[in-house]
């Protein structure tokens, strides 16, 4: 299986994204946000970090840069595209997914586990795993997700609401949110549940002796879903 | 603008100093030179009241490549590997404007490191606040912490480890210490020292501008009513350009172009270009037309003075311009030749085809001043009788209450949650243990790191709190299982000028210097940071050290956190009562005289080697080391960590109760063990003469202290982790 990680200037969880989706089996490449195309991918990855300094907006000079305009065309034509922590702030800024990620509530950047509730199993990234709840890892200063009541509606009735902050037992309660997302929102998906975008980061719980194995089962599953 | 002895006064300058100035160069100065002058001879970067006492430490050492006076520290881990350390305050800058001063603290620590060649994996910090009733504390605390993880997060490197703390006599000066730990290959190395005729001198990274223009002189005074004044004097940070001038440096650093390589840190170019023609016993010539400036009509004087932040000085091999500038526009970032090496043995500066400055480097560096300043000794205070009825009316409950929700001793979580401690995918052990751990990426081995000071015992007897300082490293670093290797450290005094803090000074290195010659823990890099005042009144001194050591296989690595039901607890290390300036001393009985418990360096080292020996034989299943608070305060953090809890047994020790639980006596570990190995283990323990006791045994939930006395782990988990986040809330 073949996957690409896009480098944006300011990257800082490429490396970490790159590590773990070999050791899961995948035959990544580093991708450079100047290149015009895409390699062939089975799954293109938007890493964590502070693309562009976060300056104007997190996540927004990178989604216009020239390499984005080949990933949205492979995930309109269906391709996997999975935007993690500031992945998923360009993904917003694409409009790939809806909504935006404003300033965690308590306007201060946080760094921990947390637990997360899957909502749905219907799509490449969840099918088949055997656990509903998973302790991941954030860290992160804008992650509290919002969107228009409308919006909301939308993407309720689309079932593409693909992760929700819970504790371990999978109870989703407002003090459960770190960040103040709308709903507990931790990760949506767009329509089509081809392109994913989460704040938590399953790359850094990839062995016993990091902060816990969920990330493991998330990418063995991934793998073996697009097999 | 004429320069005159009233000029190179406003510079920092004492009249002794400009007088030789003159001498040297057999003429006066020009107003650039001057400027120069005063940033290679303040006391920040010339070290000219505190060079002959750092002389005395010990440096060398078996796994030692390189010691002081580079831009950092480098060891031996083994397999061809090397780490690079070194720790650096950003006092005074933090203090005037916080954010900016702890985030371009950390900048400036990360780039001394990956000047060297390595790439940063660990950031550790110690900073240190006035009395939280203060009402500047709660501000510039928020501010500090926003600013190390503003700077950190953006770059990437998890930030492992830290210490806080709290104490009036930081309310007008607080600290900010950075450290920062590099991984590179031992034949990858990249110095500052400059060789060969006519190589090209490239600026690369930032474009400089006019801020933090003396800096560095700002650091090496006191501060008074009119500080506000000073605030264009601070640095304002960019993390951004910083990681890709890191990537883009990496990058070049893995080819053959770069002769020699120098951050622009304290003192700007000034400091960079002529460190590197003095190493390389070379001259400079520097066409300051050439350096990228970010505001038009900026003057020689400003473009040498400046310390904007992001910005490298390289001497390249002839011929490698092509090669590096394609590198540095692939990340965006300034490239310019700005010069080159000359045989002339001076600084030579071209503006506007004009000569501007003429100096011979040697003046400015070997002919810089040195101070044998007066210092006074210090006595060791008598020690203080405890009063046995006060004593007597205390419940250990409310003690221990009120020790573990004390600000220095309380969980600085809401501190470290906000540092990304896990980028890199290496944290193997998170802030809040003995040490920070971090595997070296794709290898069995992991390095382990810890940062501390001890204010309060330096200030009661220096010599005693410098030693004490390197032990406590010593065996934050045993307790998760790392044998230690080498330290950096970071040395923040008052006056120099004044007898008693020169004294202060002079005691801690001496007994930092005593310790680390005795653990074979040698001192590989540092820094001073003096005139830490306001007005008359100075902090306490407070050397911090940054200790690192190896675990050679990280699956031995070793937590605090009680692990298992009816595993048993011991104590290593006697327990003697001593009080005086221990915690319990100073906020239970509020006595603040008397001595720092007595540090014995050959108790030291036999109860950590003994341990460490426990470790790698597997016997040992938890381990903390005893400091602030006692043996029941360590305890209590076991039990908090692991969510377990221990049923005392009463000890043998013939002093009182309290005296036993919260005394601070040096050399002493908890550790947990399995009841099959009390056999093997005190046979070790008493084949190496280590003292030892049993002192409990893990149970679930709840820390039995006597048949009387129970307190639940949620209790003491509500003692420890609100005080901090109540602070800052309200």
């Amino acid at each position: 299986m073949k996957s690409s990680v896009i480098t944006f200037p300011g990257s800082n969880c490429d490396r970490d994204m790159d590590v773990a989706l070999k050791k899961f089996g995948f035959n990544n490449k580093m991708v450079w946000h100047n290149d015009h195309e895409l390699p062939n991918s089975d799954l293109v990855v938007l890493p964590g970090g502070f693309s562009y300094g976060d300056y104007l907006r997190c996540g927004s000079m990178a989604s216009k840069s020239k390499i984005m305009q080949s990933v949205i065309n492979f995930a309109k034509s269906g391709g996997l595209v999975m935007g993690i922590c500031n992945g998923f702030q360009i993904l917003v800024e694409t409009g790939l997914v809806p909504g935006v990620l404003l300033r965690n509530k308590y306007l201060e950047f946080i760094c921990k586990n947390v637990f997360v509730k899957l909502d749905n199993k219907n799509n490449k990234y969840f099918k088949n795993l055997n656990k509903d709840v998973l302790e991941l890892h954030i860290a992160h200063n804008e992650g509290n997700y919002f969107c228009t009541k409308d919006q909301l509606k939308e993407i309720e009735d689309n079932n593409q609401i693909a992760v929700y902050y819970c504790n371990n037992l999978g109870q989703i309660e407002e003090k459960f949110n770190p960040n103040g997302s709308i709903k507990n929102i931790a990760g949506i998906f767009n329509k089509e549940k081809n392109v994913l975008g989460m704040m938590p980061h399953p790359e850094r719980m990839i062995d016993q002796n990091l902060s816990g194995e969920d990330g493991s089962l998330f990418f063995k599953n991934l793998i073996n879903n697009i097999k | 603008m004429l320069v005159n002895e009233k000029v190179a006064i406003e510079h920092g300058l004492k009249v002794d100093e400009y007088k030789k100035i003159c001498n040297l160069l057999n003429r006066t100065p020009n107003i650039t030179e001057l400027g120069i002058f005063s940033a290679m001879w303040n006391e920040h970067c010339s070290y000219k009241s505190s060079k002959l006492h750092l002389k005395k430490l010990p440096t060398k050492g078996k796994k030692v490549i390189q010691g002081p006076g580079e831009n950092a520290g480098v060891i031996d881990v083994e397999d061809g590997d090397a780490i690079v350390f070194k720790v650096e305050s950003h006092n005074h800058p933090s203090f005037i404007e916080p954010y900016q001063g702890a985030a371009t603290g950390v900048g400036g620590i990360m780039r001394d490191v990956f000047t060297m060649g390595a790439r940063p994996i660990a950031n550790l910090n110690s900073i240190h606040f006035g009395s939280p009733q203060h009402k500047k504390t709660k501000n510039l605390l928020r501010g500090v912490v926003h600013g190390i993880g503003g700077y950190g997060n953006c770059m990437g490197i998890p930030t492992i480890a830290g210490q806080t703390s709290f104490d009036s006599s930081y309310n007008g000066n607080i600290l900010v210490n950075a450290m920062t730990l590099g991984l590179v290959k031992k034949n990858k190395i990249f110095y500052s020292k400059a060789a060969g005729l006519n190589k090209p001198v490239i600026y690369v990274g930032s474009k400089t501008g006019r801020d933090g223009i003396h800096g560095a002189s700002m650091a090496s005074a006191s501060f008074d009513e009119k500080i506000e004044d000073k605030k264009p004097t601070v640095q304002v940070g960019d993390p951004f350009t910083e990681k890709l001038l890191l990537e883009a440096c990496l990058e070049l650093m893995a080819g053959d172009s770069i002769i020699s390589i120098q951050d622009m840190g304290a003192a700007g170019l000034t400091s960079s270009s002529i460190e590197m023609a003095s190493k390389g016993n070379l001259g400079i010539e520097i066409n300051l037309d050439k350096v990228p400036c970010r505001e038009s009509k900026m003057t020689p004087y400003e473009i040498m003075l400046s310390e904007s932040q992001e910005r490298m000085l390289i001497v390249l091999e002839n011929g490698k311009e092509d090669i590096a500038k394609k590198i540095f526009d692939k990340w965006n970032l300034d490239f310019a030749v700005i010069g080159k090496t000359t045989n002339s043995k001076n600084i030579e500066l071209i503006f506007n085809n004009e000569k501007v400055a003429n100096i011979p480097i040697n003046n400015l560096v070997e002919n810089s001043p040195t101070y044998d300043r007066k210092w006074k000794k210090s006595k060791l205070p008598k020690k203080n009788k405890i009063k046995k009825e006060v004593v007597k009316k205390l419940k250990i409950k409310d003690v221990l209450k009120k020790v573990l929700s004390s600000p220095n001793v309380c969980s600085k979580e809401w501190i470290w949650q906000q540092y990304d401690h896990t980028v890199m995918g290496d944290t193997i052990q998170k802030p809040g243990g003995d040490s920070g751990v971090v595997r070296i990426h794709g290898t069995n081995k992991a390095v382990a790191a810890s940062i501390d000071s001890s204010a309060v015992y330096c200030w009661a007897h220096p010599l005693t709190g410098g030693k004490q300082v390197v032990a406590e490293s010593w065996r934050n670093l045993i307790s998760v299982g790392a044998t230690p290797i080498a330290i950096t450290n970071c040395l923040n005094f008052g006056s120099p000028e004044k007898e008693e803090n020169m004294g202060e000074f002079v005691e801690c290195v001496q007994g930092i210097g005593e310790a680390s010659e005795y653990l074979k823990f040698p001192v590989v890099s540092g820094n001073v940071s003096f005139y830490n005042q306001t007005k008359d009144v100075g902090i306490k001194p407070t050397p911090t050290i940054g200790g690192v050591g190896l675990i050679k296989d990280y699956n031995k690595m070793i937590t605090m956190n009680f692990k298992e039901n009816d595993n048993l607890v011991l104590i290593l290390g006697k327990t003697e009562g001593h009080i005086d300036q221990s915690l319990f001393a100073r906020t239970i009985l509020d006595e603040k005289n008397g001595p720092p418990p007595e540090v014995n360096l050959f108790n030291e080292k036999n109860n950590g080697e003994s341990l460490l020996n426990l470790i790698d034989k597997n016997l040992i299943k938890s381990a903390h080391d005893i400091s602030l608070g006692g043996i029941l305060t360590a305890i209590a953090k076991m039990c908090i960590k692991g969510d377990k809890g221990i049923k005392l047994k009463r000890s043998k020790n013939l002093i009182n109760e309290i005296e036993y639980f919260f005394s601070e006596d040096q050399g002493r570990y908890i550790i947990e063990i399995n009841p099959k190995d009390l056999k093997e283990v005190t046979k070790i323990l008493n084949k190496n003469s280590v003292h030892h006791e049993e002192i409990g045994v893990i149970i679930d939930k709840e820390l039995i202290i006597n048949e009387k006395t129970k307190v639940t782990i949620d209790e003491l988990k509500s003692y420890n982790t609100n005080w901090l986040t109540n602070y800052m809330s309200k």
